[in-house]
């Protein structure tokens, strides 16, 4: 082997065992470096009431209600659905069937009392005449966010 | 390779190189930024405010694209002791950062009409902030030494590691959950951008790649006219 092989031979050692440690930590931090969490991880996982989270997903079609600086709306992955209490100004991106992030606490009640609203917007880039276009033709799939069956709503009594 | 790593065929050939890559660099931006700001369409969900994009976006491929490049040279330099390829390395950093600072600032302009905050501690932006602070360490570290061939040589190691970094920039929309969205551009299948959208950045991209080649050329031949100078004032100094 010569001088300029093995400098090669560690170079590619060093990123590899490099790579490799730094893919194993942020695999191990893995719920610390997400975001938010989906309600189907949510579910999934048990949560102290008085921690605070991000949850994210889509806001549900037809579940928005406002009264007065109150809103209430649902966010969903489609598989389940959590309700969310929100008082303050939502983002200009917020709107049913668009992605959004709450930051606040589950309370016990599987209500989820937000602090602060985000809204996410997804990777399409689209002329507004095209998305009307497209509509008219019938040919624009948009994203109506049923919320999912059996899920409470916000207006049910509980 | 080693054609090109001869300081002389270099500023013979970047002379040729020069006119046409900063030539061609302020045609693509004239032409991407009347595009992109008064031409192209305003977004179906955005707005105007999606005209960000246009900055935005190739500032960020290039933060990422002069990071790989000084990782790359500082692998060549490491490896085969290219003499051009330690003033490649330490001629890009400064460009790179500066493209990702820019990155940053307009995301965050971007950010608090959109989103509704200027910065959240998602994955794709912290990991974006560490590719910032990777490039201003390996310039600091890069001058912390009196022998430039030392200074190059602690430079070299950093980069490559903080190159794991990009990697994780790329694919962080993917791994994780982020505020940030996915890739628009190079997503597997088509681009989920409508084409008199895509054409302008594009352009603007290009434009971009054209100003960092311009940039990264004059900063190597200055690099070696600085290593003429002082080698000529260690010959004076031992002739004295």
């Amino acid at each position: 082997m010569t001088r300029k092989q093995r400098r090669l031979a560690w170079v590619v050692f060093g990123l590899l065992a490099l790579g490799t440690a730094v893919g194993l930590v942020l695999l191990a931090a893995r719920d610390s470096v997400v975001f938010f969490f989906s309600p189907s991880e949510l579910a999934a996982k048990p949560v102290d009431s008085n921690r605070r989270l991000r949850i994210g997903g889509l806001v549900a079609t037809g579940s928005v209600r406002q009264e007065g600086e109150v809103v209430h709306f649902i966010v969903t992955d489609m598989a389940r659905d959590i309700p969310v209490v929100f008082t303050g100004l939502l983002p200009d991106l917020f709107r049913e069937g668009q992605g959004v992030v709450a930051e606040g606490k589950l309370g016990d009640d599987g209500v989820f009392r937000a602090s602060e609203v985000l809204a996410k917007h997804d990777e399409t880039y689209m002329p507004r005449e095209v998305v009307e276009a497209l509509k008219k033709a019938g040919q624009w799939q948009d994203v109506s966010v049923a919320p999912s069956p059996g899920a409470k709503s916000p207006e049910a009594p509980r | 390779m080693h054609r090109f790593a001869n300081p002389t065929r270099f500023l013979r050939l970047s002379k040729v190189l020069l006119p046409w890559s900063g030539g061609g660099g302020v045609l693509l931006l004239v032409v991407g930024l009347v595009w992109g700001l008064w031409f192209s369409p305003a977004d179906y969900q955005q707005g105007e405010t999606v005209r960000i994009l246009y900055i935005h976006v190739p500032s960020a491929w290039m933060g990422l694209f002069a990071y790989t490049v000084m990782a790359g040279a500082s692998a060549v330099g490491l490896i085969w002791k290219h003499p051009l390829a330690d003033l490649v390395a330490k001629a890009s950093a400064p460009v790179g950062a500066a493209f990702t600072f820019v990155c940053l600032v307009t995301g965050a302009l971007w950010g608090k009409p959109m989103w509704g905050t200027y910065w959240v501690w998602d994955a794709r932006l912290t990991s974006m902030l560490i590719l910032l602070f990777l490039y201003l360490g390996y310039m600091a570290l890069v001058n912390a030494f009196d022998d430039p061939g030392r200074g190059a040589r602690a430079g070299a190691i950093l980069a490559l590691v903080g190159f794991v970094n990009v990697p994780v920039i790329k694919f962080s929309v993917d791994w994780w959950n982020t505020l940030h969205q996915p890739a628009s551009v190079s997503r597997v299948g088509v681009p989920a951008m409508a084409l008199e959208m895509l054409l302008p950045l594009l352009v603007m991209g290009g434009a971009f790649m054209f100003y960092y080649v311009t940039l990264l050329l004059i900063r190597v031949r200055s690099e070696i006219a600085a290593a003429k100078v002082r080698a000529i004032r260690l010959a004076q100094g031992h002739g004295a």
